[in-house]
């Protein structure tokens, strides 16, 4: 077998910038929780990696990409199971479409997106989710909702795929997907105490912006690489890309500034976020107009959109909803106006093509996000009444870190007090054990009284 | 001796500083405290929330004088920490009943 050593190195290039998001994301998402909840925050996410990365190779990738299993378009079979049969091209991809990457370096490719799309479903759900059954769900979630939308929508055996339902990067697969979870999740297991009335402000306004950056820089590898090679259609996705990501941080400053507040840095981040999950579905199929209408559309809604939380009394603590499901539905519409064949794909409305292609988005749409709500919803509940998946109140109250972590993000403030440890005062390692002694005397003893 | 406690605008800091300096006064406790007098807190908004500060921070400075230097240092400290505007802060004075130099065990005016 003969491969195209550029755009191998491309996608390998991609494969690394798409796993760079990740970290993006947790700091994204870590700046905007408060400070006794960062290391939770960032805990969730690189265990995604953690989790993903082993159960994709082993047994996700082969439902995702492997042979349809009974041409049903419904889910692959075990056939590249622990990445058996390497050997083999991946399914579906036959003549102009065919692959000029080792299967391998696709398997790796699409390991980041299985990786981001949980990931992404943290921010709905931040600060009470408990560890241990988050990691259950994080295995389960992967299998029984990623593996099958993935195979839907990308891999060209897969039903929506066949429809003619277009999704270049993965609007449906990654963010509506993410987005319906997120809620669903959201709803399974309540709000956050005291909100909304008691503040909850970000911590580190910075770590957004730097997050937001990670991921503008490695959504380069998310968008143009899924072109799956280095030529004319991955320069296209890339300049959408970065058109779109411009508009959209534009668009919804603007929005701010309108609504008769000051345009804040949050804003500009939530932004850049918004245009990169819309364009993400649509990067390979519409022009440069298209692009840029896509990405101010999704800053001008999103940045409206995030204000329904409030309206439904639904916690979606850092507007998963607002941004990755609203941008990610825009987006994959948007498709089906802008949608060009002098870039890829089949013409959209606004390009003589009818309105079968938006058609065809909308029931992508629908059917993603309608799978993903209602399973998720049954996963979390299933783990909630089983494992129990929210933390304890007096958890809650701690901040995750120390509660589930036995860690702090900061060690400033009361660094003079630090060493004294109660029993004793001595500032040894031993005293923590004494200190926890004294705890449990202390139950004891308001369990006698009580 | 009286003690002279002074709540200033935190950018303040040096101004105080160089004029107590300049009156011979040769040590000062600071601390970051929050509160609110006339000036209330400010409001910040993250993605459309509104969230209403209500304490404002500011510089609690502490400094134990003689009594006959007492009334100038305020003036000092008045003078330096001014802005005219809404928040400048409060000096009080309050009687101090005894002091001592934990080093030497000198006692009030000594301790100084």
């Amino acid at each position: 077998m003969h491969y195209n050593s550029g755009d191998t190195a491309w996608i390998l290039a991609s494969s690394a910038l798409v796993l760079f998001m990740t970290p993006g994301l947790a700091f994204f998402y870590g700046g905007m929780v408060r400070s006794k909840n960062v290391l939770g925050m960032l805990m969730q996410n690189y265990v995604v990696i953690g989790i993903v990365s082993i159960v994709w190779v082993f047994l996700t990738y082969t439902l995702s990409f492997g042979t349809d299993w009974g041409g049903s378009g419904i889910i692959g079979t075990l056939h590249f199971f622990g990445l058996a049969h390497m050997n083999q091209t991946v399914p579906g991809y036959t003549g102009a479409a065919a692959q000029t990457i080792p299967p391998l370096v696709f398997v790796v490719f699409q390991m980041m997106f299985a990786v981001i799309t949980p990931a992404l479903i943290t921010g709905s759900t931040a600060d009470r989710l408990r560890f241990g059954p988050f990691v259950v769900f994080v295995v389960i979630w992967s299998i029984v909702v990623y593996a099958p939308i993935a195979h839907w929508v990308f891999s060209p055996t897969g039903w929506l795929f066949k429809l003619g339902a277009e999704d270049f990067a993965g609007g449906t697969v990654v963010h509506i997907n993410a987005g319906a979870a997120g809620l669903a999740v959201a709803t399974v297991i309540g709000k956050r105490r005291g909100w909304p009335k008691e503040p909850m402000p970000p911590h580190n306004v910075p770590f957004v912006l730097l997050g937001a950056g990670m991921l503008w820089f490695g959504w380069f590898g998310f968008n143009a690489g899924s072109a799956l090679g280095a030529n004319v259609l991955s320069a296209n996705a890339f300049v959408n890309t970065n058109t779109a990501t411009a508009a959209a941080l534009l668009g919804w400053i603007l929005v701010e500034k309108i609504k008769g507040g000051k345009s804040t840095t949050l804003g500009a981040a939530s932004g850049a976020v918004a245009g990169l999950v819309a364009i993400t579905p649509a990067c390979g199929f519409v022009n440069l107009e298209g692009a840029t209408v896509i990405g101010f559309a999704a800053g001008i809604v999103c940045a409206l959109a995030i204000s329904l939380k409030f309206k439904l009394g639904l916690d979606d603590a850092l507007d998963v909803g607002g941004v990755h499901f609203v941008g990610g539905i825009l987006g994959a519409l948007l498709i089906g106006l802008f949608g060009t064949s002098a870039i890829g794909g089949v013409n959209g409305l606004f390009y003589g093509g009818g309105a079968s292609l938006l058609f065809h988005q909308f029931i992508a749409v629908v059917a993603s996000a309608l799978y993903s709500f209602v399973m998720s919803y049954i996963i979390a509940k299933i783990i909630d009444k089983t494992m129990g998946l929210r933390i304890k109140d007096d958890e809650e109250l701690e901040g995750m870190d120390t509660a589930l972590h036995a860690e702090s993000a900061y060690e400033f403030g009361s660094s003079l007090l630090r060493g004294f440890s109660g029993a004793g005062g001595g500032g040894h390692i031993s005293s923590r054990v004494d200190l926890n002694e004294e705890i449990v005397e202390v139950h004891k003893k308001a369990g006698e009284i009580n | 001796m009286k003690l002279i406690t002074a709540i200033i605008k935190p950018f303040k800091l040096e101004d105080v500083r160089n004029a107590l300096t300049k009156a011979d006064i040769k040590g000062m406790t600071v601390s970051e405290v929050q509160g609110y007098g006339r000036q209330s807190g400010h409001t910040e908004v993250y993605r459309g929330a509104e969230y209403q500060t209500s304490f404002v921070p500011k510089l609690k400075i502490e400094v134990v004088v003689s009594d006959d230097a007492a009334l100038d240092i305020v003036d000092e400290i008045v003078a330096a920490a001014k802005t005219d505007k809404i928040g400048d802060g409060k000096v009080w004075v309050v009687n101090v009943e005894e002091l001592v130099r934990v080093r030497t065990n000198e006692r009030g005016n000594d301790a100084l």
